[in-house]
């Protein structure tokens, strides 16, 4: 089944004046449920932008998105989707576990119901002992930890995650993405993950969605079935291969289009075949 | 313990410059200027020829006058949180309102308050309201201007946030906007709570109601050149009442805002 379907979307902000800018012109994609997608381009290709009118954040100056088949307003109504941003958002008035519970509490669930699945989800993310902390006592990485918990409090099927790790170190970014294919694994949901990092966007995703700026537009899509994603398959050659393609997508966009990005990568393709080589 | 010494050192400054006899600018005699010990000791002397000790006359008077702050305060408050969000709703109506609870302020509050009495009078609303109204006048400002800015203080994700989770106006407000805006209602609750008190007693001044301690502080004016020490404790217990509401809205910002300021949690 169809999760998002986009059809024919177009934004743009600031018609008519000098500062125009054209997010998105006429994009089309298909995201199907239980899919793992990353958006990825420069900045101002309107990735971010994309995440926002699929979760009814902005409205689209044409076009429209679908969220499991009815109009994404309609799905954003429905709380069809929970929302992850860069900077965890927790509210600093509240426990770990209230913030947890803030969703349901909007939707007016029991206050027994709400403390069960508030230790469920901190469970979820391997913080079941901090439920009674306030964030300001987490660690950047343990309050993202939060905000996907939060999210994810009320079952939405669909999580929209903008740039969740940016703002973390290296290495605790890679447990979180370890973290979060296993939740996908675990709960089948279907994940939209925005993301600056090559690496991160071949790690988790089914595809790889590639934008291209000023008009924003889908300059590729890309398949990656990397089958079991542990460590290991970070310095793998599949990987290797991979992340180079992604690559070389992006550094046509820079170079203005996909021939020279393509004599470019000869010289990419042999290093991937050196790294390639002792596995 | 700071405060005491705080207290000591004025008073000594005070004595210090009598006994230098300096008569410029202000000349040290004991009539404009009575011994710290006098003005002590006027608190225990009758207020009136044979009555209550000053300090319980004006114990009382301050009761009086708390009231009156206490109501204009709430109504001062309530105003302004109403005003806040109205402006925090609508830009145009931001636009609009502003300027004009801006100027409000510049109206003198001498030039107003009859104005209120006799509005007050004529429809019999009672004196008590007119004084506690005329403290509004003053106490809605400092909440109705902060309160915008602290209910506008949110990030824009967390706005964001709220509307993915098809949140309405109202839980917005109640659970993220108004929470958010402590650290900036405070200080003005802070600010109104002393305005409260002083549009109290420019109101019982203005409107002539007895039994507060702006009724006190214009009888002993009055009488200042025979007993010069009773205007000054009457000022000291005005002063004192201001102290007291800050204190009391003080306590409530200790138990209403918990988040430690501290970065070295942060840290972890």
């Amino acid at each position: 089944m169809t999760a998002v379907k986009i059809s024919d979307l177009s934004m743009t902000f600031g018609a008519g004046t000098p500062a125009q800018v054209n997010a998105l012109d006429h994009v089309n994609a298909d995201i199907a449920e239980g899919e793992f997608i990353s958006l990825i381009g420069p900045s101002g290709c309107g990735k971010s932008t994309m995440l926002r009118l699929i979760g009814d954040l902005l409205e689209p100056t044409s076009g429209g998105v679908e969220v499991f088949g009815k109009p994404s307003a309609q799905a954003r109504l429905d709380r069809d989707y929970g929302m992850v941003f860069q900077q965890a958002g927790l509210f600093d008035w509240r426990t770990v576990s209230a913030n947890v519970e803030l969703p349901l509490e909007l939707m007016g669930h029991s206050k027994a119901d709400r403390s069960t699945r508030s230790r469920q989800m901190l469970e979820l993310v391997e913080l079941g002992d901090f439920g009674k902390s306030y964030p300001w006592q987490l660690s950047g990485g343990m309050q993202q930890r939060v905000a996907i918990a939060r999210a994810l409090s009320f079952s939405p099927r669909l999580l929209l995650m903008d740039e969740p790790f940016g703002a973390l170190d290296e290495m605790t970014r890679e447990n979180m993405q370890t973290e979060v294919l296993r939740i996908h694994k675990e709960l089948g949901t279907t994940i939209i993950f925005v993301t600056h990092s090559i690496a991160e966007a071949v790690f988790l995703s089914n595809r790889v969605i590639v934008l291209s700026p000023r008009p924003g537009r889908i300059h590729s899509i890309i398949d990656v079935e990397l089958g079991r994603r542990d460590a290991a398959i970070r310095e793998s050659a599949e990987f290797f291969k991979k992340t180079t393609e992604v690559r070389e997508a992006l550094r046509g966009i820079e170079s203005g289009g996909i021939e020279s990005g393509g004599i470019e990568s000869g010289g990419i393709e042999s290093g991937g075949i050196e790294t390639g080589d002792p596995q | 313990m700071t405060a005491v010494v705080a207290v000591a050192v004025v008073a000594g400054l005070w004595e210090l410059y009598k006994v230098l006899g300096v008569n410029w600018p202000i000349s040290s005699n004991d009539l404009t200027m009575p011994h710290a010990t006098d003005i002590v000791g006027a608190f225990f002397e009758p207020a009136q020829r044979g009555g209550d000790p000053l300090a319980w006359f004006l114990v009382k008077s301050a009761f009086f006058t708390l009231r009156e702050a206490a109501l204009g305060f709430a109504m001062g408050t309530t105003i302004g949180l109403l005003l806040a969000t109205v402006m925090m709703r609508s830009r145009i109506i931001e636009r609009g309102l502003l300027p004009w609870i801006n100027i409000s302020q510049t109206i003198p509050l001498i030039a107003l308050a009859p104005i209120v009495v006799t509005w007050g009078r004529t429809n019999g609303w009672g004196d008590t309201l007119s004084v506690a109204l005329i403290s509004t006048y003053l106490t809605f400002f400092p909440v109705a201007v902060n309160g915008l800015k602290g209910l506008q203080s949110p990030n824009p994700a967390d706005i964001e946030l709220m509307r993915s989770y098809a949140s309405g106006w109202k839980d917005t407000l109640f659970k993220v906007r108004l929470p958010a805006a402590r650290p900036f209602l405070f200080p003005a609750f802070k600010l109104a709570a002393t305005l409260s008190v002083v549009g109290a007693i420019v109101g019982e001044i203005s409107a002539g109601v007895r039994g507060g301690l702006g009724r006190s502080i214009l009888d002993f004016a009055t009488r200042y050149s025979t007993g010069p020490s009773k205007v000054y404790a009457a000022v000291i217990a005005a002063g004192l009442l201001g102290l007291f509401v800050f204190g009391v809205v003080t306590l409530a910002e200790r138990a209403l805002v918990k988040r430690p300021d501290s970065i070295e949690t942060r840290a972890l």
